[in-house]
């Protein structure tokens, strides 16, 4: 899908001529505008962009975006990718969908094609709220949380995404925010650029819904104490002063401060191929003591469902003297009429 | 005493055993060596849906019945003429509908205490005289003469054992003079890492039929002319299978690529295992977490430009409606084949119903309608779903097959059929000239097919969107309006009742009029086909059409009903396609309706018929 043919593109060629209906001040906006900055540098031809979704506020996403798209039904958009792929493995293909889409109704396929590892970039964002269906909870928002289908409290305890991500066998798994534009921008280049299922979550808000579901990891003063920034082979410091580091007693994490009685050097460092490290990091996400990371967690090399299935037909197509259907219909036991 | 050679024409024989006891192997085996002889033949296996219910009972008894006959033959029969009976459960079973006068064949060494008990038998039946009276009654000790048969070989006794069905196999090759070498060499094929079995088995099969020969018990050999076929090559074939390659033979012609997403079911896993052997032909099976991902894939397959199939049963359609509704909106092109069973629910998995006709017509969320094919014999599922792919693509529409677990698993004699015959399959994707004024229109269709444009992903210049929300007619944004979503609702009717003008006219078995007609659709064709031949004989003035299309309906059907004064309608479900014929063409027809897992006998249909006419 990448050669030298592809023509320069410019943010405007990515977008369709259809009027964005997300509500004003909707974080949505903000990952349709990284997606298509991002996507004219990818160095692929426009037409072999597909973008799939669901149902949810975010699976509008493909209307708004100037490549094949495809709106399907709750739930299903990683069955109907997979197909996509399957059938065309030179195709750029983008999964957008939401934490009630992905996590609730469609959450077994959304197991199974990070199991399966098809090269297919997942886009959720995660609201931790029923948008379309006007303010229900859903399978990420928090425990106890009043809604107008738990006017009590919820009673379910939340899925974390990339918890559940890293269980189903996942290759790359990562996390931006709404508001941290360059942030994200980076993140989407990282997934399109992972060969293997890629499975982004990006923290959104519902300012209709759930306004400030991300408040302390995206206000200015509380910020630098809520977000701990990944990155690869860098000590895991956060703090307005860089001075708080995660840090492993045991096999448990705790919060140091950088100083006298530790050094840099006691600090955990990131590893991208360590599943250990991911898994403790994704863990952090509900703690309301630990920061929230933010990054890459995990991305390890694999091969892809269709490159084992394209290997596995081309090796029997060599193999075979049977080219035709003809072949087949023609042995086995037969015997003539006269 | 010297053994005499009797001539018949006709034969059914039922093989019925323990579930452990390779029945439908037997079965298909002496099915390939009939198939090679040159008769007609029809087969109709009949297994339990616990792979392994408990040795002897008679929950866990499997039969193979097999008819076959030198004349042109519809069904695998009502009542078989000869029962073997591995062990009591099945002599239990099956005996009820073995008529007098026939033959049973058993494996005495089966007829243990603990084996009769567990039938439900309070003294062995082959000793107390209760079957004599009524049928012939053959008690070899199969058991007891392959072990003998297999004794140097140093095999365990359980492993010898198990090559007893191929004992009662080698004596019937005897018996109705089949050919025993075919069987030896797919043994050798069978079983090409563990020679020692490909050896027993072989030794259990010569042991059967020289028992046949040597011994004074059978005296009379059986022969069964050649039926007379119309020439050419012929081979034995099974409905999934043909049904596979009917879709292969689809992707070939069109010269598409096969994409198939499943989630296996019974009846309909056969198809995904036929699909997915064939990668050779570039075929691409996808097994997925489950149904709603099967079809979810061949969505997207479709939305890519494959051929999209997807093979279930009904329970699993019920899984995929909500998407078929998407298919249907989207109007992309796959074929959605339903093997049907008994139902509800999880039913009757490996019995045999026409039950999910409504499901097919009406199972969906608004106006869906799907066009819906159905095949009438096993080698039939070749050429509907060969055809099925051609509309679908043509049409722009995904299409339902029916079939059932009887033609999934029957088998017949067929003819092998050539590409070349096949009604040539074009395709064409939208490119670049299919724009207008420098736009796409996704939903500007074909005047006459009404078919929108299969505009794949990749394509220069027709990058698009669709979805699942109501359309725009021609530019095919999302549309509200409600004057357009009424146009397109007739639209999408308007489409599948078109491709009505495809079809010849409807052929008619017997007279154009008459006193009665019997409709039926699928896999009743045989029951219905055979009944009619017979009635004919007698001079009644019947007739028989078998529906291929049940949605469109054919466009002559209602001139041809009306030219009858009764009107019959047997099938294996409460009543379906009558209340469709009775309240599109508003005539009285009468069904015969038996919902009991297996075929509506050819006598049955000839007995509601007459108490039609008088």
């Amino acid at each position: 899908m990448t050669d030298s043919a592809v023509k320069t593109y410019s943010r405007a060629d990515f977008s369709s001529d259809q009027s964005v209906r997300w509500c004003p001040g909707c974080g949505d906006y903000a990952i349709l505008a990284q997606t298509q900055k991002v996507f004219p540098d990818l160095g692929v031809r426009k037409e072999d962009f597909v973008f799939i979704s669901g149902i949810g506020c975010s699976s509008r996403f493909p209307y708004y975006m100037n490549t094949y798209g495809f709106h399907t039904i709750h739930g299903r958009a990683p069955a109907i990718a997979s197909g996509v792929k399957l059938s065309n493995p030179d195709l750029s293909v983008w999964v957008v969908t939401g934490d009630g889409d992905a996590l609730s109704i469609g959450g077994n396929h959304t197991i199974h094609l990070l199991r399966r590892n098809l090269d297919i970039n997942v886009m959720l964002f995660n609201n931790r709220i029923y948008g379309l269906t006007k303010g229900q909870y859903s399978p990420t928002s928090e425990r106890g949380k009043v809604t107008k289908s738990s006017p009590m409290g919820s009673l379910d305890r939340p899925f974390n995404p990339l918890t559940l991500a890293l269980g189903a066998g996942a290759t790359f798994v990562a996390r931006s925010i709404d508001r941290e534009t360059k942030h994200m921008q980076g993140m989407i280049t990282r997934s399109y650029g992972h060969k293997g299922t890629s499975f982004l979550e990006i923290y959104q808000n519902c300012n209709i819904f759930n306004d400030g579901a991300y408040a302390p990891l995206t206000n200015k003063e509380s910020k630098a104490d809520s977000v701990l920034w990944l990155e690869n082979g860098q000590p895991m410091v956060f703090g307005a002063e860089k001075n708080k580091g995660i840090r492993l007693d045991g096999n448990t994490p705790i919060i140091v401060e950088i100083g006298d009685k530790w050094g840099m050097d006691d600090v955990l460092v990131h590893d991208e191929s360590d599943y250990v490290i991911a898994s403790l990091l994704s863990n952090l996400t509900y703690q309301s003591n630990f920061p929230d990371p933010i990054g890459v967690l995990y991305a390890i090399e694999s091969t892809t469902y269709e490159d084992s299935m394209m290997a596995q037909i081309n090796n029997a197509v060599k193999k075979s003297d049977k080219k035709s259907v003809q072949d087949i219909l023609n042995s086995g036991d037969t015997w003539n009429v006269k | 005493m010297s053994k005499t050679t009797q001539h018949v024409d006709e034969v059914v024989i039922r093989f019925a055993g323990d579930s452990g006891d390779g029945m439908q192997l037997t079965g298909t085996r002496f099915t390939e060596a009939t198939a090679i002889v040159g008769n007609d033949l029809s087969t109709l296996p009949d297994f339990p849906a616990e792979i392994r219910a408990p040795a002897g009972s008679v929950a866990g008894v499997s039969a193979f019945q097999i008819k076959f006959s030198s004349k042109d033959i519809h069904t695998p029969g009502d009542e078989p003429d000869i029962l073997v009976a591995m062990n009591p459960a099945a002599l239990k079973v099956h005996q009820k509908e073995l008529p007098p006068g026939g033959t049973i064949i058993c494996n005495a060494n089966a007829f243990t205490s603990k084996n009769l008990k567990l039938a439900g038998y309070e003294s062995n039946p082959l000793e107390d005289g209760s079957l004599e009276d009524y049928y012939t009654v053959y008690s070899v000790e199969m058991g007891k003469m392959v072990s003998l048969a297999c004794e140097d070989m140093g095999l365990p006794p359980k492993t010898v054992d198990r090559s007893k069905n191929f004992f009662a196999l080698g004596l019937l090759f005897w018996i109705y003079d089949r050919p025993i070498e075919p069987t030896k060499d797919w043994l050798g094929v069978k079983f090409a890492k563990r020679p020692e079995l490909v050896e027993a088995n072989i030794r259990a099969l010569d042991a059967g039929y020289n028992y046949g020969e040597t011994t004074e018990i059978f005296m009379t050999r059986y022969t069964i002319d050649k039926a007379s076929l119309p020439p050419g090559t012929y081979r034995n074939i099974v409905g999934n299978y043909a049904l596979s390659l009917g879709l292969a033979a689809a992707a070939e012609k069109s010269g598409l690529n096969l994409f198939y997403g499943g989630y296996p079911i019974t009846p309909a896993s056969d198809i995904l295992h036929a699909l997915s052997a064939w990668k050779h032909l570039g075929i691409k099976t996808f097994q997925a977490e489950d149904e709603i991902a099967g079809i979810g894939s061949v969505i997207g397959a479709a939305f890519a430009g494959n051929l999209g199939i997807t093979a279930t049963s009904g329970p699993g359609i019920a899984l995929k409606s909500e998407a078929l509704g998407l298919a249907v909106i989207a109007e992309l092109p796959m074929v959605i084949v339903n093997v049907q069973r008994g139902g509800p629910s999880t039913g009757l998995p490996t019995k045999t119903e026409q039950s999910d006709l409504f499901q097919a017509l009406y199972g969906r969320n608004g106006e869906a309608p799907m066009p819906i094919i159905s095949s009438a014999t096993p080698g039939d599922c070749f050429f509907v779903a060969y055809e099925a792919c051609r509309i679908a693509v043509k049409y722009m529409t995904p299409v339902i097959l029916l079939t059932d677990g009887y033609l999934a698993n029957g088998s017949e004699p067929w003819q092998v059929p050539q590409l070349d015959d096949l009604t040539p399959f074009d395709v064409k994707f939208a490119d670049k000239s299919d724009l207008k004024d420098g736009q796409f229109m996704a939903y500007l269709r074909n005047k006459k097919t009404l078919a929108r444009p299969w505009a794949i992903p990749g394509t220069e210049a027709l990058e698009h969107r669709i979805g699942g929300l109501e359309k725009e007619d021609v530019s095919g944004n999302v549309s509200y309006d409600p004057g357009n979503h009424h146009h397109m609702v007739e639209t999408r009717a308007k489409k599948v009742a078109s491709i009505a003008n495809e079809f010849g006219p409807t052929e008619i078995f017997g007279d154009n009029s008459g006193d009665l007609l019997i409709l039926s659709w699928g896999g009743t064709m045989g029951s219905c086909r055979a009944a009619a031949e017979s009635l004919q004989e007698k001079g009644e003035k019947v007739s028989h059409v078998s529906l291929r299309w049940i949605n469109p309906l054919p466009m002559d059907l209602g001139e041809i009903l009306i030219k009858f004064k009764h009107v019959l309608i047997p099938e294996i479900n409460y009543g379906q396609l009558i209340q469709i014929i009775r309240a599109e063409y508003l005539i009285d027809a009468q069904g015969l309706n038996q919902v009991r897992g297996k075929p509506i006998s050819s006598s049955d249909i000839e007995t509601a018929v007459k108490e039609l006419i008088g």
